[in-house]
């Protein structure tokens, strides 16, 4: 009994994703699909650029008022939960833990140790620069399409916010390229995934059991 | 409905709550069915991890986007502050003529005679007497050149004149405690804003554009300018007012878009 106790790994081993963070990723998952495929509705109706329409088979809310519907209930999802995630990733030291240091020397290193596909992903509970540069942005790029969504939604109430984009089209302008800049990383992060699976598997079940220092490692030495 | 009798609560009203808006909605009170409403909320929360299946009960998901919507008029209503202004511009950024917009093309507009036109009011209102346009065009007028805001994203600065709107309704004794004030147009179009929207400083009964009487696609001999809603929120061709506590709807919002649609 004591041997299968010393060798079994501690019940309540911290993991490289904690169900927090599972939760409020999947949770951000679903509210960006809605967000995205009902704002390219929303946009359809007036086109910042002549040559880009989004065919209505990839849109969300079927026509202009279901689409307003499926983005003002998305609002609520996606923005809790990316407040709850921020909150969480700094009370807990996650984002200094995970997605600092990075330099741009590293950043350029790794980019091209991952162009000749030389770069390791033997310990993927360690985040490489490139991908701590685009946790990083892709965290703040979200933070900002809260801040234009505001701008455009209360242009007068929040009419400071919408100010900070020039008026209210450059507040639209800054809502569409901060959903292409979405749009890219989503792209690239799913395709790396899926080149990788065993990120996109600890994304699900937690993955490896990780010391991050913060508790006392396990008598045992497991 | 028995009424309890009133508990010396320092928290009660001094008078008792008007019990007739109740009555008039008892019959949609009673076909609010709170099973429905927590079906559509579990049709929802399945539908998260199901994209990409077919919707089946597509009534239960209607009942939840529009109970958010109804949610979001709440939070709107919170949000509005009556002493904020909207931003105003110079008259060289109007533009001239304004952009039309109707639920049909502008070859479709029908004029209004302005002589047999008549504002009728109704409801909450002491003094139901009927307004010609030359009553009308009387009263002072108050000029606003606000941006006008579509749903669809578009937008462009306008100038428009008219007399304000709070003075009006008090001037025709008003309940201004009342929820809401519904507009009926002459095209059959409606819009109904909230009581806080409707005493704003900057929402006026328009008559003019850029100086001038407004052109027939855009509204003559009345329409709503209000700085703070969307555009649709702005009815042209006004013909009648209601000042009422009964939702009153209104044709875009009947059709699935916000109701309070707040800037």
């Amino acid at each position: 009994m004591t041997e299968v106790a010393v060798h079994a790994p501690p019940r309540r081993a911290r993991r490289m994703h904690p169900l927090a963070v599972r939760i409020m990723h999947w949770t951000n998952a679903v509210s960006m699909i809605i967000m995205i495929g009902s704002g390219w509705k929303i946009y359809n109706d007036e086109v910042l650029f002549g040559w880009l329409h989004f065919p209505d088979a990839i849109t969300i809310g079927g026509e202009a008022q279901g689409a307003l519907q499926w983005h003002f209930l998305g609002m609520w999802i996606f923005t809790l939960n990316l407040l709850g995630y921020v909150i969480y990733g700094l009370v807990t030291g996650r984002f200094w833990r995970k997605l600092l240091p990075v330099w741009p020397h590293q950043i350029i290193a790794d980019t091209r140790a991952a162009l000749r596909f030389k770069l390791s992903h033997d310990d993927i509970t360690r985040y490489n620069a490139v991908q701590r540069a685009l946790y990083i942005g892709i965290i703040l790029v979200l933070v900002v399409q809260v801040i234009s969504g505001l701008a455009i939604w209360k242009p007068v109430q929040f009419q400071e916010l919408t100010a900070l984009f020039y008026d209210f089209q450059g507040a639209r302008l800054a809502h569409f390229v901060g959903m292409a800049l979405i749009v890219f990383f989503l792209v690239v992060h799913v395709a790396l995934a899926l080149l990788v699976p065993k990120t996109l598997a600890a994304m699900v079940t937690g993955g490896p059991a990780v010391d991050d220092g913060r508790q006392p490692p396990p008598a045992s030495g497991g | 409905m028995a009424i309890r009798t009133p508990s010396p609560s320092v928290f009660r009203p001094q008078q008792r709550i008007d019990q007739s808006v109740l009555n008039e909605n008892r019959k949609l009170i009673e076909q609010i069915d709170r099973r429905k409403i927590l079906r559509g909320a579990m049709s929802l929360g399945a539908l998260t991890m199901l994209t990409g299946c077919d919707v089946t009960d597509r009534g239960a998901v209607q009942s939840v986007l529009r109970a958010v919507s109804e949610w979001n008029d709440g939070v709107q209503a919170f949000l509005f502050n009556p002493n904020k202004l909207a931003p105003t511009y110079t008259e060289a950024q109007v533009l001239r003529p304004p952009r039309y917009n109707a639920y049909y093309e502008i070859d479709e507009v029908k004029p209004v005679d302005v002589a047999s036109w008549k504002l009728e009011l109704s409801g909450l209102v002491g003094d139901k007497r009927p307004w010609t346009a030359q009553q009308i065009f009387a009263l002072p007028e108050q000029e606003l050149i606000v941006r006008h805001i579509c749903v669809e994203g578009w937008d462009y600065i306008g100038q428009w004149s008219g007399p304000n709107l709070r003075q009006f309704l008090e001037r025709v004794g008003a309940d201004l405690t009342a929820k809401y004030v519904m507009f009926r147009s002459a095209d059959d179009y409606s819009s109904s804003i909230d009581m806080a929207t409707a005493l704003h400083p900057q929402t006026i009964l328009a008559t003019k554009y850029a100086k001038e009487p407004i052109t027939d696609p855009f509204g003559f001999p009345l329409r709503l300018r209000t700085s703070t809603k969307l555009g649709f929120k702005n009815p042209k061709w006004i013909t009648s007012i209601e000042v009422t506590n009964t939702y009153p709807g209104g044709y875009w919002e009947d059709r699935g878009f916000n109701w309070h649609s707040g800037l």
